[in-house]
């Protein structure tokens, strides 16, 4: 498979006040053309600052990105100044958020906003875009187009207002997607619905797609291979059907083990099996150990010590095409389960 | 199946429901004389110790019957009322605000934002006891030693009572709420989305804590929720809701199992799956 982003060793410092926290430490993930990743985790584990830090979407200072290495098309980005990061965002790479009405501009119409990124990476004239923008809008199912082209953001409902975003995140083809967490201010219908879009999309342009979300059940629905995170680090990393299969890290085990009980419905008597404790928050990340070791009861003197890590080989190991299922999934553990 | 167990009861004889709300109709008045429909003659009733839940999007009017079930509308706003909402058999919209506080003892909301709903000036222990100060019930130290025994009995250590709710994470302020309701010693506990603003590896110790509860001291709750594995998990009972209507209600797994309204197979069918899809199949 054709690579179109590989992440190596990204780490993320948040500047606060003197302090300096390791929001991020040591991500690193591949994405293939056509592929979707899931990045999934709880709040705070720092998924959306690593989705935010890629093309540098965030001010540093407060967010201090570095990587050993960010390779997008086979050009090196860690490096890359704010101008060339510039012409990617919005073209190559095409971004969609949880919540669209603090993404949308609430002064300019929609026709404007879908159409920016058309007439800044591509030129288009005024009258050229608009053509463009109705043909974007029929295709991420807003109806009347027309009509709503100029209307205000705060004129459409939730659902169509994500279908704006989408459809200025697709304008300009992009080869990649990055999408935090798209449908958690929709209802269920509704984000059925802008799922399903979002993979067409998907698949119909071959686009890679980087999908952040915290519900396993999505990853379940849409992602070839899913990226766990806890506490500022990737834990487990492989093909969605073999990590749902046969989790390797106690954590990814302990989610689904709870999300699946849960799904099967009660038996009277029975608890479901909880994972004890709470995240950690970012002020209490130890610098080394494994952070999931307070909730672990596999977890001994040496996870007090060494931070697991996941190995470069077994990276490789994870990445692929998802029909040939690997052995084990990457994990950074010292007592994996499988 | 589909009867309700208060029918099922000499009717003379039956139990008063604990909560029984009968043909209820809400209408807000917005700017420039419009008005707005938020419930259509709504019925539904709720024993002791039951579980209901109810489903639908949002502006389907649940917040509304929230609010119309514990009479707790935000100040200032007085929505026109049709149909009655009795809770121990006593129409709340008929009892005067004196009446009406204490009857508010025996339902209690638990709020779905456990970051916006604690006084974040207020320390736990206080926070816990205020609603039995408000009731005016027992002394000042009795008071706090009933909240160190509210805390215990919601998983949480003595240890925090001093505390304010910042240095709490989502999951021990979700307690500190459950605990907060539990004070007043309720019958009915309203759930608005409980577990929503939660992460989701401490979901399952919230969802245990509330089947706990509902063992220990046979109270019954409202649940509101979005989440179907959640419905499905804790209440035998659901109602859709859908513009302002219950569109269907019955035994949960009957209900959706073999949703027979368009909106709650829609709302069925959209509910994502554990499974993962194999994704060449799907076009």
């Amino acid at each position: 498979m054709k690579e179109l982003l590989s992440v190596r060793e990204l780490a993320v410092t948040l500047h606060r006040g003197r302090q300096r926290l390791p929001a991020v430490e040591d991500v690193s993930f591949d994405i293939a053309a056509g592929e979707t990743l899931g990045l999934v985790g709880e709040s705070g584990c720092g998924k959306s600052l690593t989705a935010g830090s890629l093309f540098r979407l965030l001010p540093d200072p407060p967010v201090e990105v570095r990587a050993r290495s960010i390779r997008f098309q086979g050009h090196e980005l860690s490096e890359a100044g704010e101008a060339q990061l510039a012409a990617l965002r919005g073209d190559q790479v095409g971004m969609i958020f949880q919540d669209p009405a603090t993404h949308l501009n609430p002064v300019l119409t929609v026709g404007a906003q879908i159409s920016e990124p058309l007439r800044f990476h591509r030129g288009l004239t005024k009258a050229a875009a608009r053509e463009k923008v109705l043909e974007l809008m029929r295709e991420v199912g807003i109806p009347e187009p027309e009509r709503r082209v100029d209307a205000y953001p705060h004129e459409l409902s939730g659902g169509l207002r994500q279908r704006v975003l989408i459809a200025a995140a697709l304008a300009c083809d992009p080869a990649l997607l990055i999408a935090d967490e798209p449908t958690t201010a929709l209802d269920v219908t509704l984000q059925a619905q802008i799922l399903k879009l979002i993979d067409r999309e998907r698949r119909q342009r071959g686009m890679g797609l980087l999908f952040i979300t915290h519900d396993l059940s999505l990853v379940a629905e849409l992602c070839d291979r899913v990226a766990v995170m806890y506490a500022g680090r990737i834990v487990e990393l492989g093909p969605t059907a073999r990590i749902f299969e046969r989790p390797s890290h106690p954590y990814t085990a302990g989610l689904l083990a709870a999300v699946r009980a849960l799904d099967q419905g009660r038996v009277d008597g029975q608890r479901l099996p909880a994972l004890p404790g709470t995240v950690p928050a970012l002020e209490q990340f130890e610098p080394s150990g494994c952070r999931f070791r307070e909730r672990c009861e596999r977890a001994d003197l040496r996870c007090g010590e060494l931070t697991p890590l996941l190995l470069e080989e077994q990276l490789a190991g994870a990445v692929g095409s998802a029909s040939e299922v690997p052995e084990a999934s990457a994990r950074a553990c010292h007592h994996p389960l499988a | 199946m589909t009867t309700a167990p208060s029918s099922t009861a000499a009717p003379a004889l039956a139990q008063t429901p604990l909560l029984s709300v009968t043909g209820l109709s809400v209408t807000y008045r917005l700017a420039g004389g419009r008005s707005l429909q938020a419930l259509r003659g709504v019925d539904l009733s709720l024993q002791r110790g039951e579980t209901l839940a109810i489903v639908g999007e949002s502006g389907s009017g649940k917040t509304t019957l929230v609010r119309a079930a514990l009479r707790l509308f935000d100040i200032g706003v007085k929505p026109a009322i049709a149909g009655t909402v009795a809770l121990e058999g006593r129409d709340l919209f008929r009892l005067s605000e004196r009446e009406l506080r204490a009857l508010r003892r025996r339902a209690q909301l638990v709020f779905q934002d456990p970051y916006a709903s604690l006084d974040p000036r207020m320390r736990i222990a206080s926070i816990v006891a205020e609603p039995l100060a408000i009731h005016r019930i027992g002394k000042r130290s009795g008071r706090v030693a009933r909240a160190l025994e509210l805390l215990a009995q919601v998983g949480l250590s003595e240890s925090i009572a001093g505390r304010f709710p910042s240095a709490l994470s989502g999951g021990q302020r979700q307690r500190v709420g459950i605990a907060r309701a539990l004070a007043v010693d309720p019958e009915l506990l309203v759930l608005d989305e409980p577990l929503s603003a939660l992460d989701v590896s401490v979901q399952a110790q919230v969802i245990n804590l509330l089947v706990d509860l509902r063992e220990r001291r046979g109270l019954a709750y409202l649940l509101i929720a979005h989440d179907l594995r959640l419905v499905r998990y804790l209440a035998p009972r659901v109602a859709v809701m859908y513009l302002g209507r219950i569109v269907e209600t019955g035994p949960t797994e009957q209900v959706l199992g073999a949703p027979r309204h368009p909106y709650t197979q829609l709302l069925v069918s959209s509910a994502p799956s554990l499974q993962p899809v194999a994704k060449a199949v799907e076009v």
